[in-house]
């Protein structure tokens, strides 16, 4: 029977306590040393081959003949007022179906608090009318026959403009361009106390750029009515978020949505709920009876997409001279856009990264006249850590200390914020093993002393959640050749989901990997799935299936025990093992799943399976660390990554084949980030220069580094039953740091502004031979 | 709206005809007109690969190519590799090494590397990576991708896989 028990579940550095359904016995989690055959091994993904031959169908491939392309109409300024719009020029163009804008709004006006059309345009790329067209060629000419008239009004383009004493408001009725006032706030201890008690104190200040997702898969949704059943397809990482939302802003029954998504171009956390494009889309088709397209092209994608916040970070920290920590400070100011909501948590590794009696962090978020921030593959984490590891380098240069040391020193066997110990924590073996591979102890015999290259060593550690939790549901069927299907309300963003879910039915149903399909990407026919963000999907689902395989077994086992001739042995005397069903008590008594189930004829068993709740009074968490070494051309500016080591310990490793890419991925998109790129705006116009893929700059294969992956790989048996926990954002957050220290290790200054572009190091090389 | 053109080609390896305007790319007659979605628009302006073809076995992106320009000539799309017997070299080394996350970067990876082992059956590292680098991938990282080119090279001079 269900029933109602609380849990604490954190995401993305919150944690919040949840009332959920149990419904499940206890299943005994696989222990580290239990003898696993498919959970573990290198496994390439089960849907490999659709990606491949081109024949994955992602959003921009669902296409009809009677498709009808909707595009948008967008402001050129980044602060104006509509003053006039006239589309009936474009209405008359031949191939035009419909034009809505603020003086002829779509049936549904509003969507998440605002009308989809305002006057007021709070940044470039504001929407200003959107229209559909049969083709892309008609939709473009007719946008460019709609008449507009602005006022420019005046902007503030960026986090110190928007700071500035006599900042313009981004939003004409905003008060302030402060988003709280009050800030986000954590205290332990004190700061007096902390700064009494140090010997020495470094204060930092650093400061962190937009940086743009760049999804290679643009945002965008496709549209369908047939009758009253609406089906969009959204390139998301959240179906059922997609789905709940639509279900709000058309005041829809859930029951006449369906959501699909079985291939997504990439989301980093730019892609959840429906959008404004995704409503117009669907009221498109509504209105006209055909299907609707709304994708955004590269440059709205740039505009409107999304980017992690700007921050300026202002770090005081405090130690004793044997480098124990007195305080921990950080202060930090976010930048988002005008309709953009509190920031991420910058203050959250500073928080409980190290053990400090006394620690204190506050964060503001400011707006700007650009789009708003989203969430971003660690969100906070990314910034915080490259602000709270290059302060702590500096303070182990102060204190002649080997940086590894310091952390060592500080190392805590509980978390710091929430006063409870982790389920497990393996730092202290992924810094060994980090050190170990990268020669860290033995660097200075290779240090490159002449010549203009200067070779340098950093590195930094990470803390993340990723430990999931319910609500998450799965429903695994036995069909009557003995193969199984496995449906969960879940996507693939390209992290492996679908392998792993299948990998850990496949375990648990002592069955070959081949034998079991998984189907997710769709809300119809699948029961509640989370959506794909806080590295959430893996600790949150695979448990729910192994409690849904052990359902459908139970029921399997109970028939076997019929015809095995011992009716009255109870089910848990049984095992599977590769397709049979054996007597535990005497294993030469078995039965083939084939066997059953052709007795049973078109019996389906039907598992169904629930996420437990997260043990009570202790903290789940990933850890790792991350080691670089670089060489800094002292000439022309220029920073070459060599070698990148990195270590996680994220529990039990199900599939070490993606894990391992998706290790490597996260180093090179940190690597973006620390190195080249940047949204730039142009200060006088306010307008963005960077919009395209050619002017911002991501890492190419010609700049990828050698990146040592390892994984402690011991599992996590108390986080829960498969012993897992999330791996797609631990990558990418210690990696910036890591580079930065060991830019500064190899030129002896340090920048404390991303990205380090060649002039960055230029003119930190000129300043500091200035001040000798 | 201006004429249509009457454009002839030998698409993976069948004689096709078609009609496009004047100013549709190759990318959107592959897309639009063809519903062979493999090759994906990325940019839209030269910039990421996503959309790549062989045409007349030179590499291309099909986005800055029109539709009209492929009357005459040979493309190959990510669709005209695999056939019946299965999967293509380089497309089974992507799914073996991993050289793929959300794939959308893939079917563009998958057609410049054969346009680079087509002509050089044996490239260095460092060559796999200079003749790589006009395709973005935002999520793997590319080591696998280098990889997976290696591997499909190993194979198709005949030395069976790599360990
Ligand atoms: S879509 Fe052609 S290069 Fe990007
Ligand atoms: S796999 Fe996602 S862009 Fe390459």
């Amino acid at each position: 029977m269900p029933t109602i028990k609380k849990t604490k579940v954190e995401y993305e550095g919150r944690v919040e306590e949840r009332e959920v359904i149990v419904e499940e016995e206890y299943i005994e989690p696989w222990g580290a040393d239990a003898e696993l055959t498919v959970v573990g091994r290198p496994t390439p993904r089960v849907d490999g081959v659709p990606r491949v031959t081109g024949r994955a169908r992602y959003t921009h491939d669902a296409r009809w003949p009677d498709l009808l392309v909707g595009r948008f109409l967008r402001s050129p300024h980044p602060h104006a007022r509509l003053v006039r719009i006239d589309s009936r020029r474009a209405e008359a163009m031949p191939g035009v179906w419909l034009v809505w804008h603020r003086d002829q709004p779509p049936p549904v006006e509003r969507f998440e608090g605002r009308p989809l059309f305002t006057e007021e345009l709070p940044y470039e790329g504001a929407e200003v009318a959107f229209l559909v067209a049969e083709n892309e060629r008609i939709a473009e000419d007719a946008l460019a026959a709609i008449e507009v008239e602005y006022e420019e009004l005046a902007f503030a383009h960026d986090l110190d403009d928007a700071m500035a004493e006599d900042a313009p408001p981004t939003l004409l009725d905003d008060e302030s361009n402060l988003v709280d006032p009050e800030g986000d706030t954590y205290e332990r201890g004190s700061v007096e106390q902390g700064l009494q008690d140090a010997d020495v104190v470094v204060d930092l200040t650093f400061t962190t750029p937009r940086a743009a997702h760049c999804c290679l898969e643009t945002h965008g949704s496709v549209a369908r009515w047939e009758g009253d059943h609406l089906t969009v397809w959204h390139s998301t990482q959240g179906i059922n978020r997609c789905k709940g939302s639509l279900a709000d802003a058309l005041d829809m029954p859930m029951d006449e949505i369906r959501v699909i998504c079985e291939y997504v171009g990439g989301g980093f956390g730019s892609k959840f709920a429906a959008e404004n494009y995704t409503v117009l889309a669907a009221l498109a088709s509504k209105a006209t009876q055909h299907p609707v397209s709304a994708l955004l092209d590269r440059r709205e994608e740039h505009l409107v997409g999304g980017y992690r916040p700007s921050s300026r970070q202002r770090v005081r920290l405090g130690a004793k001279r044997d480098g124990t920590l007195t305080l921990i400070e950080h202060e930090a100011w976010i930048g988002t856009g005008a309709y953009g909501e509190s920031g991420p948590i910058v203050g959250g590794p500073a928080k409980d990264l190290y053990a400090s009696p006394n620690a204190r962090t506050a964060t503001w978020t400011v707006r700007a006249n650009t789009d708003a921030h989203r969430a971003f593959r660690a969100p906070g984490y990314v910034e915080g850590t490259f602000a709270l590891e290059g302060a702590m380098d500096a303070l182990a240069e102060e204190l002649d200390m080997d940086p590894l040391d310091l952390r060592l020193k500080n190392y805590t066997e509980q978390s710091p914020s929430r006063d409870t110990p982790y389920t497990d924590k393996r730092l202290r073996e992924a810094y060994e093993i980090g050190a170990e591979r990268m020669g860290w102890r033995s660097r200075e015999e290779r240090r490159a002393t002449s010549g203009v290259w200067k070779r340098g060593w950093g590195m930094a550690t990470q803390i993340w959640g990723g430990g999931g939790g319910p609500p998450a549901k799965a429903i695994v069927k036995l069909e009557s050749d003995g193969t199984a299907e496995v449906l969960l309300g879940v996507q693939d963003l390209g992290t492996g989901t679908k392998t792993v879910l299948a990998q850990v039915a496949a375990e648990e149903l002592g069955l070959p990997l081949d034998r079991v399909r998984v189907v997710i990407g769709d809300t119809q026919g699948t029961p509640y799935g989370p959506g794909s963000g806080g590295s959430v999907t893996l600790a949150s689902t695979t448990p729910a299936v192994r409690n849904a395989v052990h359902d459908a077994l139970r029921q399997l086992f109970g028939i076997a025990a019929y015809m095995l001739d011992m009716p009255d042995e109870a089910p848990d005397q049984f095992y599977t093992e590769q397709g049979e069903i054996v007597y535990r008590p005497d294993p030469t008594k078995r039965i083939s799943f084939v066997q059953v189930a052709a007795k049973v004829g078109n019996y389906m068993f039907v598992g169904t399976g629930a996420r437990g709740p997260n043990p009570d009074d202790a903290a789940i968490n990933t850890f790792g660390a991350h080691f670089a070494e670089v060489e800094v051309n002292t000439r022309t500016g220029q920073v070459r990554v060599n070698k990148v080591v990195a270590v996680h310990d994220i529990g039990r490793v199900v599939n070490p084949l993606t894990a391992t890419s998706q290790v490597i991925g996260g180093v090179n998109m940190a690597l973006g980030y620390v190195l080249m790129e940047e949204r730039v705006f142009n200060a006088r116009t306010g307008l963005q220069l960077t919009a395209n893929l050619e002017d911002y700059r991501l890492v190419t294969i010609a700049d990828a580094p050698v990146v040592d992956v390892a994984f402690v790989d011991v599992a996590d048996i108390q986080a829960n039953s498969v012993g897992s926990k999330g791996l797609g954002e631990p990558p990418i957050i210690p990696l910036a740091a890591a580079v930065a220290n060991a830019v500064a290790d190899a030129i002896g200054v340090r920048i404390t502004a991303l990205p380090i572009t060649p002039d960055r190091v230029l003119n930190a090389l000129r300043a500091e031979r200035e001040e000798q | 709206m201006a004429d249509k053109v009457h454009v002839t080609t030998l698409l993976n390896g069948e004689s096709v005809e078609f009609l496009c305007a004047p100013s549709q790319t190759l990318l959107e007659c592959l897309r639009d007109i063809l519903g062979l979605t493999g090759a994906k628009n990325g940019c839209n302006d030269g910039n990421c690969g996503a959309c790549s073809v062989l045409l007349d076995g030179r590499l291309a992106n099909s986005c800055l190519v029109l539709g009209a320009e492929a009357d005459g000539r040979t493309v190959i799309t990510i669709e005209g590799l695999a056939d019946w017997a299965g999967l293509h070299p380089i497309q089974q080394s992507f799914v073996e090494e991993d050289g793929l996350q959300c794939g959308c970067c893939t079917p563009g990876m998958i057609i410049a590397a054969k346009a680079l082992l087509d002509r050089e059956p044996n490239p260095s590292d460092g060559r796999i990576r200079e003749w790589m680098a006009g395709n973005l991938c935002r999520c793997t990282g590319y080591e696998t991708i280098t990889r997976a080119v290696r591997r499909a090279a190993a194979h198709l001079n005949g030395e069976g896989a790599e360990g």
